[in-house]
């Protein structure tokens, strides 16, 4: 078993926007009691003996923790590699400066479409403003900074507005990924998967920009897996390269695995060692052992560890199958049918439900 | 505002002798104690370095030349064949993790 790189540390789950695309968990009361500074402060020296390089302090909306700035110089005097994940809300000048000086290495700043109206309307509450002047204030400190824009039937039609705004914001990279359906995600499916020609024009797009803008901007395109004809090689394996605390201090490997019925394993009851090597949470899925047919005699075994666990779960009911998105998979039948609809007459007729407010 | 105006002049460049790398400002080189390699940090992705790859990136601070950096490995190697290095650098400034700086020496740091 390798050690981990990436520690994704879910400050909070309180967040000032209200998505219709969020993937974090739905059961928001369980995550309230949250880890406090100092055992964060013990988690990230734990997860750097385990060998972990980087550090992204995500959320929901990470500022919104007010020892966020301590908690970033803490990674930092580990050595560790920060990158905060934000919607910059809250993102005021004094606080950018506090979190420079305490060795903040990256900043990635979410904006839900190119135009004001759009973007407010998908993250359910007045934010574009403030994002752009975030997004200023980052490479005005000399950050490197990413943008992230989720796509989806909705925004997906504009992404050529969407990489002109990352260029005139100049970031260093774009991150454009497809909505992934977890969490309130899930409930809004129909509403935000996109038809096959919308993708084929954004993919277009994306093709003739990244080329064009090849010597300034690194863009990633996440493609939906609906529409792959094999699963994504979800989290490089499970428990594999990655592991994730949220902010009751449960360690999963990945955000979305709170949903399987796994026990849980949390840093206030043991070692983050045991739990990366022994927990059962890590242990379940790791490796090829686990994998049902048709995985088990598939040569892309250990190309992409047979999809990933949680949408096998959510959309079948048992973790240990193939992720349906595979053309192999006895249950793709469940993935063609939402693939069909989104495609059909009826596709988009009812507007997705924004989440409710978190922030509190 | 961005510090590096080479940056914008590097379109399907290679690595010329004159030029004088440096580490891209978002990438990072450090010694992993855990893996007791050195290893390259970048927003979403870790290179764990082998052999000279890093030697040579300790060597990139964007006032050394590619030819100077030839010959101070050259000083602890019997043999370190110049395109080698040339390739290991086109390759990450092709990523754009390492950035050139020619014409007159920075002072910028």
């Amino acid at each position: 078993m390798d050690s981990p790189f990436g520690l994704l540390a879910e400050l909070t789950y309180r967040c000032p926007l209200g998505c219709a695309y969020c993937s974090n968990p739905l059961n928001m009361a369980d995550y309230s009691d949250e880890l406090a500074t100092d055992e964060w402060r013990r988690v990230l020296a734990e997860a750097r003996d385990l060998g972990v390089l980087q550090c992204h302090l995500s959320g929901g909306e990470p500022l919104l923790r007010r020892d966020l700035v301590e908690i970033v110089a803490a990674a930092h005097d580990l050595g560790l590699y920060t990158n905060l994940v934000t919607s910059a809300v809250g993102f005021s000048r004094a606080k950018a400066e506090r979190l420079r000086a305490a060795g903040l290495d990256h900043v990635q700043v979410s904006i839900q479409a190119a135009e004001p109206a759009a973007s407010d309307r998908i993250a359910g509450t007045p934010s574009f403003r403030r994002k752009i002047e975030a997004m200023g204030r980052v490479k005005e400190l000399g950050w490197p900074l990413t943008v992230n824009v989720v796509l989806h039937r909705l925004n997906i039609d504009r992404v050529a507005d969407v990489l002109a705004l990352a260029e005139d914001v100049g970031a260093d990279r774009l991150e454009l990924a497809n909505t992934q359906y977890y969490g309130w995600a899930w409930h809004n499916r129909a509403a935000l998967l996109p038809s096959r020609a919308q993708l084929d024009a954004a993919e277009r797009v994306v093709r003739a920009a990244r080329e064009r803008l090849r010597d300034r901007m690194d863009v990633l395109y996440v493609i939906p897996d609906y529409y792959s004809r094999y699963p994504k090689p979800c989290m490089g394996g499970w428990a594999s390269r990655q592991l994730t605390v949220t902010p009751n201090g449960d360690v999963l490997p990945c955000p979305a695995a709170q949903s399987l019925p796994l026990p849980r394993a949390s840093v206030r009851e043991h070692p983050l060692a045991w739990i990366w090597t022994d927990a059962p949470v890590m242990t379940a899925f790791r490796g090829t052992d686990w994998m049902p047919q048709p995985c088990r005699g598939c040569e892309r075994r250990e190309v992409d560890f047979g999809g990933c666990r949680c949408q096998a779960f959510q959309l079948t009911g048992d973790a240990a199958r193939t992720d349906p998105v595979c053309h192999l998979s006895p249950d793709h039948d469940m993935v063609a049918r939402a693939v069909e609809a989104a495609n059909g007459e009826r596709a988009g007729d009812r507007p997705p439900v924004a989440r409710p407010h978190l922030a509190r | 505002m961005d510090p590096s105006p080479a940056a914008t002049r590097q379109r399907g460049r290679v690595v010329g002798g004159a030029d004088r790398p440096r580490l891209a400002r978002h990438v990072r080189l450090t010694f992993d104690r855990t893996r007791q390699r050195h290893v390259l940090l970048h927003p979403e992705t870790v290179v764990v370095l082998h052999g000279t790859g890093a030697e040579i990136l300790q060597l990139c601070d964007g006032r050394r030349t590619v030819a100077e950096i030839v010959a101070a490995l050259a000083g602890r190697y019997r043999s370190v064949p110049d395109d080698e290095v040339r390739r290991f650098l086109d390759r990450l400034l092709a990523r754009r993790w390492v950035e050139l700086a020619d014409g007159p020496e920075l002072t910028d740091g």
